[in-house]
C-alpha cells in the first residue's frame, strides 16, 4: 500500500498515465482547493481593481481593506432563501447550475501546471477542453428556458447564438496553434529548433513542442502567431460571457439575464462556474501561445545561476505580498476600534511571509516553479478580464455578431492558411 | 494505463444511451426530448472512448453535444411549446412501425447469432488502434487514403449550406 503511494514519486509522468488513483485523487483535490481559493481571491480583486480604476475605494468595511468581503458574501448567499419560481420547469431548473459547475471544473483534468503536474495527459487534450467547456452553454440555455420568464429566455437565446458564433473563430485559432506544433523546422523564422516535429493535441505535448522549437507560439511566424492569439483572446471573452460581450446577462437590458430567477446557493454556483471557466480558457491560451509552465527564456538564459535566480521568483512574490500587507498593518489607524483588524492583517502578513519562506527551501523551490510560472501567466489574463470590464462599453448584439462572423472568422481562416503556407515553404 | 471495469462501463453507457433514446420519443415537451438526446450523444462519446477512439469521442462532444444540440435548443425555444403540446404527437402508423421495428430486431439478432458462430468474422476485423496515435491515424485516413471522397463530401456540405442560405434569405 505504502509503496503504491511512494512509487509514483519516482516515476516521471502524470498520475493519470501512471495509473495511480491515489495521486490522481490528491491532484484533483489540490486543483479543486486552488480553484476555490482563486475564485475567492478574484472576487475580491475584481471589485478592488474596478473600484480603483473608477477612483473609488471598493470594499473597505469587512476586514482590513475588505479582505473578508468574499467570505461574508458566501455566507450571505448560503443562508439566503432559495426561491424556485412556481411555473418553472423543476427538474431542468435544478440541473442547470450543476451542469455549468461540473463542466467548468472537469476541464481542469488536462490543464498542465507542469510537465508532471496534471491529473492526466490526454491524447486529445485541447479537444477535450474545448468540447467540455462548450457543454457549459447547455447549462446556461437550460437555466434561461427553465425559469419560464422573459428576461432569462432572451439571455439564454443570446448566449447560445453568441457561443456558437465565437466557437468557430476560436476553433480556427486553436487549429493554427496546433499546426505550429508539427512545424518544427523553424522557431522564429529559422532561429533555433531542428528536425521534423509531429503534431500533437495533448496539452503537455504542446508546451514541450514550444520548448523544443525555442519559441512561444505567440512569437512564431511573426505576426501569424500573434494574430491567432488575438483571435483567441477576443473569442474567449465572448465564450465566458464577460464584459464587453456580457450580453446574456446585460443588467441594463435584461435585469440579470439567464440567472434572473436564481438566488442563494444556486446563483453562487453560476458565479463559481463563470470564474472557473474564465480561468480554464485563460489556461488554454497560456498553454497554446504563452509557453505554459516554461519560465522566460528557458533555452537562452541557462546555467545554474539563471536557474537559481528564476527559482527564487515564487518566494520573492510571496515575500513582496507579505511586505505590502505588513506596510498596511503599520499604516492602520491607532484606535482601539481597529485593534482586531490590525491583528488580523498582521497575521495575514505573517502567513504570506511564512509561505514565502517555505518556498525558499530547495526541494520545494524546484517543484513549485512550473506551477508558479503557469499561475502567474493565468493571473495576467485574469487582470486583463477585469481591465476590459473597467474600460470597454458593452457591444450591441448586431455588432457582436458582425464582429464574430465578418471579422474574426475570415481572419481565422486567413491565419490558418498562411500558417500552413509558411510552414511548408 | 490498463482499462478498468470495462464490462461495467459498457453496460452503464449503453444503458444511458438507450434510456436517452427512449426518453427522446416519449417526452411530450420538445426541450426535454432535446436534453435526453444530449444524454444519448454523451453516452455514445463514452462508448467511442472505450473503443480506443478518443478523437472521435472528442469530436462527438464538440460537434453534436456542444454545437448542433445548442442550435436545436435555440430553435425549439423559439417555438410556441404550449400550442405544440396540445397538438397530436403521433400519426398512428403503428402497422408500418411494428413491421420496421420487428425487421430491424430480427436483423440485429441474426448478426449477433452469426457473430457467435463465426468468431473470426467479427473479431479479426476489429482494429485495435493504440490510443496514442488515434488522431494521427484519422488524419492519414482522411487526408491520405480517402482524400478524394473526403473532399467530395465537404463540397457537398458546402453546396447544402449555400442552398440553405439562399432559401432562407430573400435578398442577398
Amino acid at each position: 500500500m505504502l509503496s503504491y503511494i511512494t512509487d509514483y514519486l519516482k516515476s516521471n509522468t502524470t498520475p493519470g498515465q501512471a495509473g495511480n488513483l491515489f495521486w490522481a485523487f490528491v491532484y484533483i483535490l489540490l486543483i479543486f482547493l486552488g480553484l476555490s481559493i482563486a475564485v475567492i481571491a478574484m472576487n475580491w480583486l475584481e471589485r478592488k481593481i474596478l473600484a480603483h480604476m473608477q477612483v473609488r475605494l471598493g470594499p473597505m468595511r469587512v476586514g482590513p481593506h475588505g479582505l473578508l468581503q468574499p467570505i461574508a458574501d458566501a455566507l450571505k448567499l448560503l443562508i439566503k432563501e432559495d426561491i424556485m419560481p412556481a411555473e418553472a420547469d423543476k427538474a431542468v431548473f435544478w440541473t442547470a447550475p450543476l451542469i455549468v459547475v461540473i463542466t467548468s471544473f472537469t476541464v481542469f483534468i488536462v490543464v498542465p501546471f507542469g510537465p508532471t503536474h496534471a491529473v492526466t495527459d490526454m491524447n486529445i487534450g485541447v479537444l477535450f477542453m474545448l468540447g467540455v467547456s462548450s457543454l457549459g452553454v447547455l447549462g446556461i440555455v437550460m437555466a434561461g428556458w427553465a425559469s419560464n420568464s422573459h428576461y432569462p429566455l432572451i439571455g439564454a437565446l443570446r448566449s447560445s447564438a453568441q457561443m456558437v458564433s465565437y466557437e468557430i473563430a476560436m476553433g480556427l485559432a486553436v487549429v493554427a496553434a496546433i499546426l505550429m506544433t508539427s512545424l518544427n523546422g523553424m522557431g522564429v523564422y529559422g532561429i533555433g529548433g531542428h528536425g521534423d516535429g509531429t503534431g500533437t493535441l495533448s496539452m503537455i505535448g504542446i508546451v514541450q513542442a514550444q520548448q523544443a522549437q525555442h519559441a512561444w507560439f505567440i512569437f512564431k511566424f511573426f505576426p501569424l502567431g500573434l494574430i491567432a492569439f488575438f483571435i483567441f483572446a477576443v473569442a474567449m471573452v465572448a465564450e465566458t460571457n464577460r464584459a464587453p460581450f456580457d450580453l446574456p446577462e446585460a443588467e441594463s437590458e435584461l435585469t440579470a439575464g439567464f440567472h434572473t430567477e436564481y438566488s442563494g446557493f444556486r446563483w453562487s454556483l453560476f458565479f463559481l462556474a463563470e470564474y472557473s471557466a474564465m480561468i480554464a480558457v485563460s489556461s488554454i491560451a497560456v498553454t497554446l501561445w504563452l509557453g505554459g509552465w516554461l519560465r522566460p527564456f528557458p533555452n537562452l538564459l541557462t546555467g545554474e545561476t539563471w536557474d537559481l535566480i528564476f527559482s527564487l521568483f515564487p518566494a520573492a512574490t510571496f515575500l513582496l505580498l507579505a511586505l505590502l500587507a505588513f506596510i498596511g498593518t503599520i499604516r492602520m489607524p491607532r484606535h482601539s476600534y481597529f485593534r482586531i483588524q490590525t491583528l488580523g492583517l498582521g497575521g495575514f502578513a505573517a502567513l504570506l511571509g511564512l509561505i514565502g519562506l517555505i518556498l525558499l527551501i530547495p526541494p520545494v523551490r524546484d517543484r513549485i516553479q512550473d506551477i508558479y510560472w503557469f499561475s502567474i501567466k493565468v493571473a495576467g489574463f485574469m487582470y486583463l478580464y477585469v481591465w476590459y470590464r473597467g474600460t470597454f462599453p458593452r457591444y450591441r448584439f448586431d455588432q457582436l455578431m458582425r464582429m464574430g462572423w465578418k471579422v474574426l472568422l475570415p481572419m481565422g481562416i486567413g491565419v490558418l492558411i498562411l500558417t500552413a503556407l509558411v510552414g511548408v515553404l | 494505463m490498463q482499462p478498468v471495469a470495462t464490462t461495467f462501463f459498457f453496460y452503464l453507457l449503453s444503458g444511458l444511451a438507450l434510456l436517452g433514446g427512449v426518453l427522446v420519443i416519449t417526452r411530450k415537451n420538445a426541450v426535454h426530448s432535446a436534453l435526453a438526446l444530449i444524454l444519448t450523444l454523451l453516452a455514445l462519446a463514452g462508448l467511442y472512448l472505450m473503443l480506443y477512439a478518443p478523437f472521435v469521442a472528442g469530436v462527438q462532444i464538440i460537434l453534436y453535444a456542444g454545437g448542433i444540440m445548442v442550435l436545436f435548443l435555440f430553435v425549439i425555444m423559439l417555438v410556441n411549446l404550449e400550442r405544440s403540446q396540445k397538438e397530436e404527437q403521433f400519426n398512428k402508423q403503428w402497422v408500418i412501425g411494428t413491421i420496421a421495428a420487428v425487421g430491424t430486431g430480427i436483423l440485429f439478432v441474426l448478426v449477433f447469432v452469426k457473430s457467435r458462430e463465426l468468431p473470426n468474422l467479427v473479431r479479426e476485423h476489429v482494429a485495435q488502434l493504440p490510443e496514442q496515435s488515434n488522431t494521427q491515424q484519422m488524419a492519414v485516413s482522411l487526408y491520405g487514403n480517402y482524400m478524394f471522397t473526403f473532399e467530395i463530401a465537404s463540397l457537398l456540405l458546402l453546396v447544402a449550406m449555400i442552398g440553405a442560405v439562399v432559401m432562407a434569405k430573400k435578398r442577398i
